[in-house]
């Protein structure tokens, strides 16, 4: 009995990498609200998924999709209570229907142009100043763990394009050690700068969004060298923080210009049918 | 879906309602634990707007003014003007006012609680308790002397340098007492193209100015970098060191972005022993505190508008005195705070200077947890916080009406976890906690008996 369930979760989770992303992020707030005092309430947290399914639903209404699908809202909703901190209820809701509604309004040639929730946090940023993300509130501590659970949505998304992820953290890792390796510092610097809760969050499941990557697997490796070389940018020569938020977001327009350089197939998550979720449908266009 | 979007909509309304926990923070204010608590501290005080920066630094050095030394890596040449040397007085002025404190309150009659509906206010806050250098031997070592000068009783040398043997013989041969390894540090600061802000106490100018304490130094300048660099403090370093940093800025609090900022524990009920031993308590449970983060985690102790203070364990700052510090933004017209006074209006104490917001930090640092240089950011959250920890004075007399044998009956659990509160905040020793308490004439806590809650 126990065995044909964890089977069947198995094969669900393989149908939907999604559904283990969800999990994990909320295992992750769980984790971050009760054991490392995170500056968001539950009462926020709630708020802030529950209008993020509010808003993909009215969007699905408004662009007459043929069903409302709560996983990528619930994802981007998670995110958004793991980063972004305000000391304002109504600009955490503001960032929240910002971030859905941008899938809707911001898409070129069938594709978001930007990750919802790095879009939806920079803006608020950039426009309010009233919003900022804790890079350090995760500490060093819990790092393995957080990675091993990172490392188990590589083995569930193996279907989901994690070139990206691979190839950022290739080129990150080479700049942050080359740049402390030429610096002549001891090598527990750079390892304390990738031992790094945000860093993680960002590498598996802000860059990996296959809905927001190019087509094509050259492509998605320029993209990443992109990201990674402004992050450091930002971060060791313009001594700003947020550099890989930043970066994310300006490399995010460059993706169309990728995309018609080096093209490849658009990917496409497992769809739901009309009415329930979770049930999938043979995909028209999938990679 | 039909039936979910109601439910989502209710529960929205409820937490947008629910809004921010407003925290009463009345109470008798005690004792406070400052920095003056702490070996081998050194004191902080950032100020920063944009990337415009006025450092102050202070630190207890007891030795022989002639072995005084510092070396700090600075992004630009400092100008003359943009060094000074501030009072010692405005750091303890801060340390003061930002201090983790202890309140005590003193509980009501209970009968007349029940008679006026429990609705008595709460207690109103009290009283306040209380020689020129060679330059050509400096270019033979690949060292550049950008600047020096003479301000206060100190000498103050502005460096750059190709390579760092060089830089650390030459410090060296110039009496500056540099731990063996610094090189290494210094290396990767060289290499960043940060200055060296090099400075020894002037013997001839201190007897002139008559002062016998080191005045704390004070830089301006404009750099992208918040940070501050620790690691060469650390080179040679035995044992743990503490750091105080008071950042005051306009915006709000302000947090690393490199190590993880946590509050300190607050608002806790303790036994009313501790009033008698309330430093002890409060390196113990920092040392505690900083235990069980395993020493990689700076503290916030007090995050506050500068504007006012509720307890306060010392007056805000004076516009003037903001601005010794350095606060460059402060208009003119703010009036002065408070007078010290003897007696003030509570709650809240609101005067002076609105636009300066505080942050303090403690941190406990050494090489092996904190391997690179803090970094800062500013964030807008404008929650206040305190470092706060509370007795509560039972009531001693009598009554008998159903509250106050309920009061009574209550009051050894009380007892009892305000025990299990100081032990989990130091790590202390319960037993050890019950017997001080006795000694404080508190009587010892028996926990109630299961039938002795049935016909109360």
């Amino acid at each position: 009995m126990i065995q044909t369930a964890t089977t069947a979760a198995g094969a669900l989770l393989k149908r939907d990498p999604r559904l283990y992303q969800i999990f994990t992020l909320a295992s992750l707030l769980g984790y971050g609200m009760f054991v490392l005092d995170f500056e968001i309430a539950g009462g926020r947290a709630a708020t802030i998924l529950a209008v993020a399914l509010l808003t993909q639903y009215g969007c699905t209404r408004l662009w007459k999709l043929p069903a409302f699908d709560p996983r990528s809202a619930l994802i981007s909703g998670l995110s958004l209570c793991l980063m972004l901190r305000t000391n304002s209820a109504g600009l955490a809701l503001t960032a929240t229907i910002i971030t859905i509604a941008s899938k809707f309004l911001l898409r070129f040639n069938g594709k978001h142009l930007f990750n919802p929730t790095n879009f939806g946090i920079a803006a608020m940023i950039l426009f309010t100043g009233q919003v900022w993300v804790s890079p350090g509130q995760w500490g060093n501590v819990a790092f393995f763990a957080f990675l091993m659970a990172c490392l188990g949505g590589l083995v569930v998304n193996r279907a989901a394009r994690s070139d990206v992820t691979y190839a950022f953290i290739a080129f990150y890792m080479a700049l942050v050690f080359g740049r402390s390796i030429w610096l002549g510092e001891p090598l527990a610097i750079p390892l304390h700068r990738l031992e790094n809760g945000a860093l993680l969050l960002f590498t598996f499941f802000m860059i990996s969004d296959p809905r927001t990557t190019p087509n094509s697997r050259a492509g998605r490796i320029v993209f990443a060298l992109l990201v990674a070389c402004g992050a450091w940018y930002v971060q060791f020569r313009l001594f700003r923080t947020n550099g890989l938020l930043w970066s994310l977001a300006i490399c995010s327009l460059t993706v169309p210009l990728i995309d018609w350089l080096v093209p490849g197939s658009r990917y496409e998550w497992a769809r739901p049918t009309a009415g329930r979720v979770f049930f999938r449908r043979p995909l028209k266009s999938a990679a | 879906m039909k039936r979910l979007i109601p439910m989502l909509v209710v529960l929205i309304v409820w937490a947008v309602l629910q809004g921010p926990a407003l925290l009463a923070f009345c109470g008798f204010y005690v004792a406070k634990a400052d920095t003056k608590l702490f070996n081998k501290a050194s004191q902080v005080v950032l100020v920063r707007q944009d990337d415009k920066t006025v450092l102050t630094m202070a630190n207890d050095f007891k030795g022989d003014p002639k072995e005084f030394a510092i070396v700090i890596p600075v992004p630009t040449v400092l100008q003359k003007d943009q060094i000074h040397v501030g009072d010692k007085a405005l750091l303890d002025h801060l340390d003061a006012y930002s201090a983790p404190r202890l309140v005590e309150y003193f509980d009501e009659n209970p009968c007349q609680l029940m008679m006026y509906d429990r609705a008595v206010p709460m207690a109103a806050a009290s009283p306040i308790a209380g020689g020129r250098v060679g330059s050509a031997q400096a270019k033979s070592r690949g060292v550049t002397i950008e600047a020096q000068y003479t301000v206060g009783e100190y000498d103050i040398l502005i460096l750059s340098a190709q390579q760092s043997t060089g830089l650390e013989t030459w410090l060296r041969e110039n009496g500056y007492r540099i731990p063996p390894g610094a090189a290494g540090v210094l290396n990767s600061y060289i290499r960043q193209n940060l200055k060296f802000f090099v400075a020894k106490i002037n013997l001839k100018e201190q007897a002139k100015l008559g002062y016998s304490v080191l005045r704390p130094i004070q830089v301006a300048y404009e750099s992208p970098k918040f940070m501050l660099p620790i690691r060469l403090g650390m080179v040679n370093a035995d044992g743990p060191q503490e750091l105080f940093v008071y950042a005051l800025t306009q915006k709000g609090r302000v947090e690393a972005t490199n190590y993880r900022t946590v509050k300190l524990p607050t608002g806790t009920d303790l036994p009313l022993y501790v009033k008698e031993r309330f430093p002890d308590f409060y390196k113990a449970m920092f040392s505690h505190q900083v235990m069980k983060e395993n020493m990689s985690t700076i503290f916030t102790e007090y995050a506050w508008d500068m504007a006012w203070c509720d307890p306060c364990a010392a007056d805000p700052l004076s516009s003037d005195e903001l601005r010794q510090l350095g606060v460059f933004w402060q208009g003119e017209s703010n009036p002065r705070p408070l007078a010290p006074a003897q007696a003030r209006p509570s709650p809240p104490i609101r005067s002076g200077p609105q636009n300066v917001f505080m942050t303090r930090l403690h941190v406990r640092y050494d090489a092996a947890h904190f391997p690179e240089d803090l970094v800062f950011q500013e964030t807008a959250d404008r929650e206040n916080f305190q470092g706060r920890y509370v007795l509560r004075h039972e009531w001693k007399g009598g009554g008998s009406c159903e509250a106050a044998v309920r009061y009574r009956s209550e009051l050894p659990q009380r007892h009892e976890r305000e025990v299990q509160n100081l032990a989990s905040l130091t790590g202390w020793d319960v037993a050890q906690i019950r017997r001080s308490m006795n000694g404080g004439k508190v009587p010892t806590p028996e926990p109630a008996q299961w039938w002795q809650q049935i016909w109360r």
